[in-house]
């Protein structure tokens, strides 16, 4: 394949417009059909049975009386599950999480699980198995894991990454370190030295679908999965190789999906559903309720972060440092290293270091959760860079601009940036009316920056011509943000057809080659990159059957504007042939026409944003009220600009939710004291004010159309951009995320106890 | 599990104290099927009471208001004597939940849930309200106060149901409001909460007063010391200021995921400010 996936500069005829997607008529009138909205004949009911305890050997687990309850189908623990993943740490730590082995490692960690007639049945039974417990002291507080006293999680676990190996083992999994030049030598050029402590709690996706699935087993060892995850092939590779299988026997459809955020990355109920399936023989429908999904499922890391910023008067900063310690739960994950990648990553700088630890916790496994990582350590850094802007007297725009990365900055954790778009959001920013407009009393603005990656990955695309000129896309990355409606405008554009005339589908994992997972904003991205490939490849069938219709050499044939057309002064009177007029014509000029791709999209661009927030703060009680909202960001090329600015609003939404009032809260029990959306507060319609958007292009030099990935960036500033507002609105400076009304109180009170 | 919908009172009463097993009343579901539906209670015997005669009405009597156990929140709303008389119990009622529950939710049910945080109780109670009781024995009138006795228990005996919710007539230049301190802006519940009911005599002095808390002790706190600071007072600052003090010092509010000790009693006397100072304008004093 000679695909050349460079930036073009094209002027575009379909990208760029705002048609409505294909699917949203379903969406509206509740047709859609999500992960529980699949139903199989003969299905029973799964359920699990969790730990109510933090941290607990299990002694021993009794299904008997479970097994005897008539309408009780299969009863399974972890030896219908055996350990199949042959020295993979990573899998057995996925197949630990699905169904606990030797321990029970958290409140809510899955026990055992039955498949009955009905809810209640399942209900009932799950009573009636005996599990024996040995309680072992627990630690939920990522500062007190870190400590050497701390309980230990797993005693199979030494830190790596220090210069001597450890002799003691640790809840601390992982050192990782970044940066270039020499911090100490900076901070002894600065005139200025900010240094402070963070926190932040750990959040949930708080996506509105819970998990679930319909599983199929064949007694001939095939099987069917219907789920609502971020990645089919994904989920079929983890299943597979849990349940011992090949690959290609287990076929996995992907239903609409209702949020995933990153936490539909990963398989918990899944593997279980399979088993059960296995083993009563019969479909088995698992669905998780919220206190599951909330006690189970991956939520982010609680952090605890220490920054250390220096600059000169003229406001040139010359040394950067952090401290990033993330929980993980109770299995070893790259969350801190993430932190300590971005945490400096809009910034250029001589002198920088950061260091991340990852620390085990007796709650869930951490999964991804949009930009995961970023945001706490945009957090820390960001307040710590308002705090200094504001100590040498600077507008912390200016502060920003005179300090932000551009192409040619080596960045804080390694690459050389191309083109990239932190100083035009700024700039963009200093120029918003937002930044003009009237504050009234107890209220406050904060702005701040963001950074994140964006991934591309593996891609297999096919696009169908059908014999009447429509096309049929099929695409192995799931739609999660409007990605068909995106992709059916690539393929309109490529082809010179009409939008209309392409339907995009989520091919299942028997019907395509893998596909990565919908996950570090790489739906759009990378599956456009195989869409044009794809197209590109059907054209050339195209002009070959256009050359065969007229009898000419294929050469002489190009592709404008959704015709084949001859060249040539030999074929000046040969007219146009249309996409339509090619097709209807396929079955006697070779038969079908296709476009195949299969590529690894390299090259997705890193992705900045700048966001700017009003906060009201009542003096009285903490409460706090988002009065405006404008989020600025480099989007590349806006495909679909509705659903960019959708990515862009919703990140800011679960920003504002994760600032101000969603947190897990544990008890001294070690239990979850939240597990439900009353007391676990995302934020309602009416707390949210309109959240403006602004779209800056500034086109990835590695996609044909310039896209960047812009699914993630928009939640990495709004952390720090409400920490100031709320700071600036209250006179003191917020250090705690989130900033509940019982923190902003306690803070207001104390700053009035030390200024009296 | 049986679900049978009786037409009289009686029938109602009957039934539950006939039943063996667990058994729960159904007028909203608002809490019940929540409940069930999150499988923390499976009952055997339900009884709704929604199609029992005049206990979906508001009736207006020479003494006052009945407000019948059935009558859904929202209704209250629009009942324009009802709101003009008791505002602050109309917004109490009018802020449970959403807009959709609302549709739904009764007071009688928010107080039979026994809930510290109820929206609707700190009013009523500082309104003085009184339920009616009907039971095996016959028919019982107490103030509602009387009826939670600590979190998720009553008062009533088994096959006992209130039939409605009374309150009196108002007394000229008189006022209620009522405030509740949630971190979101709705679909929220009572970390703390202050009802306020004044009457003021022809020269805007308060006359008498009932204040309540909600969400600082198991069960609304009447706050007598602070009704005294206020009767007497023209709601200056210096009384407005004691009146905070003294309900911040009337809690007994315990640390949860909800909030603070010292973030209740401090926004207790805060709200308790809010809510009497808007009482007072509803009563026109100026």
């Amino acid at each position: 394949m000679n695909f050349d996936p460079r930036f073009s500069g094209r002027k575009f005829t379909s990208v760029g417009t705002r048609p409505i997607r294909p699917d949203g008529v379903d969406k509206v009138t509740g047709r859609a059909r999500y992960g529980a909205d699949f139903n199989m004949a003969g299905q029973l009911v799964g359920r699990i049975l969790r730990s109510p305890h933090a941290h607990a050997r299990i002694i021993k687990i009794d299904t008997s009386k479970a097994e005897k309850l008539a309408g009780v189908k299969a009863v399974i623990t972890a030896a219908d599950l055996p350990d199949l993943t042959n020295g993979d740490a990573a899998m057995y730590d996925v197949l630990d999480n699905c169904m606990a082995r030797t321990k029970a490692l958290y409140d809510g960690h899955a026990v055992a699980a039955v498949a009955a007639i009905d809810a209640r049945t399942a209900r009932q039974a799950l009573k009636l198995i005996e599990v024996e417990y040995e309680l072992l002291p627990h630690v939920t507080d990522v500062d007190e894991a870190a400590k050497h006293k701390a309980p230990l999680i797993n005693d199979a676990i030494f830190t790596e990454g220090l210069e001597e190996k450890p002799v003691k083992p640790s809840n601390v999994t992982k050192r990782s370190q970044f940066g270039h030049g020499d911090v100490h030598q900076g901070f002894g050029q600065a005139d200025f030295i900010v240094e402070r402590s963070f926190k932040t709690e750990q959040t949930h996706q708080g996506y509105i679908e819970p998990h679930a699935c319909v599983a199929n087993f064949s007694s001939d060892g095939t099987a069917d999965l219907w789920v609502c995850t971020q990645g089919h092939f994904v989920y079929r590779q983890h299943c597979a190789q849990l349940l011992g299988m090949e690959a290609s026997k287990l076929r996995v459809t992907s239903s609409e999906i209702g949020g995933g955020f990153g936490g539909k990355t990963h398989v918990w109920a899944e593997p279980v559903a399979l088993a059960l399936s296995r083993k009563a023989g019969r479909p088995v429908k698992l669905v998780m309720t919220r206190d599951e999904v909330f006690r189970a499922s991956g939520p982010t890391s609680a952090t605890s972060i220490d920054v250390k910023i220096g600059a000169r008067k003229d406001g040139t900063i010359t040394a950067a440092e952090a401290t990033l310690r993330y929980s993980c739960g109770p299995y070893a994950g790259s969350w801190a290293e993430i932190g300590a990648m971005t945490a400096f990553a809009c910034y250029k700088l001589d002198n920088v270091k950061t260091v991340g630890y990852e620390v085990l916790v007796n709650r869930p496994k951490t999964a991804a959760y949009r930009a995961p990582s970023a945001p706490m350590a945009a957090f820390a850094v960001e307040s710590a860079v308002d705090e200094l802007a504001k100590m040498i007297g600077m507008d912390p725009v200016d502060f920003r601009i005179k300090n932000a990365a551009q192409e040619g900055t080596r960045s804080s954790y390694g690459p050389v940036y191309g083109p990239i778009g932190i100083g035009p959001t700024l700039e963009a920013v200093k120029s918003h009316p937002h930044m003009k407009a009237p504050l009234g009393e107890n209220q406050g603005r904060g702005m701040a920056c963001g950074f994140w990656f964006n991934f591309g990955g593996q891609t297999c695309t096919d696009l169908n011509i059908g014999m009447d000129g429509s096309v049929s896309l099929a695409v192995g990355t799931v739609d999660v943000g409007g990605s068909r409606a995106s992709l059916s405008l690539v393929a309109a554009e490529e082809l010179g057809i009409a939008y209309e005339h392409v339907k995009a589908v989520v091919a299942d994992t028997s019907s395509l080659g893998y596909n990565d997972m919908t996950d570090g904003s790489r739906g759009t991205f990378s599956s456009s990159m195989a869409t044009i490939s794809a197209a590109r490849n059907a054209i050339k069938i195209l002009r070959e059957r256009a050359a065969q219709m007229w009898d000419i050499a294929v050469d002489d044939v190009v592709w404008e504007m959704g015709h084949a057309v001859a060249k040539g002064e030999k074929h000046g009177n040969l007219g146009k042939l249309s996409l339509k007029e090619i097709a209807v014509e396929s079955g006697k000029t070779g038969g079908p026409i296709a476009g195949h791709s299969e590529l690894v999209a390299d090259g997705a661009g890193v992705s900045f944003a700048t966001h700017i927030c009003d906060i009201e703060v009542d003096p009285e009680t903490g409460a706090t009220r988002v009065i405006r909202y404008t989020v600025v960001q480099d989007a590349g090329k806006a495909v679909h600009p509705t659903y960019v600015e959708g990515q862009y609003q919703g990140g800011a939404a679960q920003g504002i939710g994760w600032a101000l009032n969603e947190e897990y809260i544990y008890g001294k029990d070690g239990r979850l004291q939240n597990p439900g959306f009353l007391d676990y507060r995302i934020p309602v319609c009416s707390d949210l004010p309109m959240i403006d958007t602004q779209i800056l292009e500034i086109p990835n030099p590695n996609h044909p159309y310039g896209v960047r990935g812009v699914g993630e960036t928009s939640i990495v500033p709004p952390l720090a951009a409400i920490a100031n507002a709320v700071s600036n609105a209250a006179g003191v400076r917020m250090t705690h995320i989130p900033m509940s009304p019982p923190r902003i109180l306690a803070a207001i009170e104390a700053e009035r106890e030390w200024s009296k | 599990m049986r679900y049978i919908r009786p037409l009289s009172m009686e029938d109602a009463v009957g039934q539950l104290a006939g039943s063996s097993g667990t058994a729960a009343i159904l007028a909203g579901g608002s809490d019940l099927l929540v409940r069930m539906k999150g499988g923390f209670i499976e009952p055997d015997l339900i009884v709704d009471i929604k199609a029992i005669d005049g206990l979906s009405e508001i009736t207006e009597t020479g003494d006052g208001f009945s407000i019948g156990a059935a009558v859904p929140c929202a209704v209250l709303g629009e009942s324009a004597a009802l709101k003009k008389a008791w505002p602050g119990v109309v917004e109490a009622a009018k802020l449970i939940g959403s807009k959709q529950v609302q549709g739904r939710c009764t007071i009688t049910g928010n107080l039979c849930n026994a809930s510290p945080a109820a929206d609707s109780v700190p009013a009523l109670v500082a309104a003085g309200a009184r339920a009616s009781i009907v039971g095996p024995a016959g028919r019982r009138t107490i103030p509602v106060q009387g009826v939670p006795t600590g979190p998720g228990k009553t008062s009533l005996a088994k096959g006992e149901i209130i039939e409605a919710i009374l309150l009196d007539k108002r007394a000229p230049r008189s006022g209620d409001a009522y405030l509740r301190f949630i971190p979101r802006t709705e679909m929220d519940i009572a970390v703390v909460s202050a009802g306020v009911n004044l009457t003021l005599d022809e020269h805007g002095v308060v006359k008498s007063a009932r204040v309540a808390l909600g969400a600082v002790a198991a069960t609304v706190l009447l706050v007598e010391e602070a009704a005294q600071v206020l009767i007497g007072s023209r709601l200056d600052e210096a009384t407005l200021e004691r009146l905070a003090k003294v309900c911040a010092g009337a809690c007994r509010p315990i640390d949860d995921k909800r909030g603070t000790v010292e973030f209740r009693r401090k926004v207790a006397g805060v709200l308790a400010k809010r809510a009497a100072t808007t009482a007072y304008a509803r009563a026109g004093g100026k």
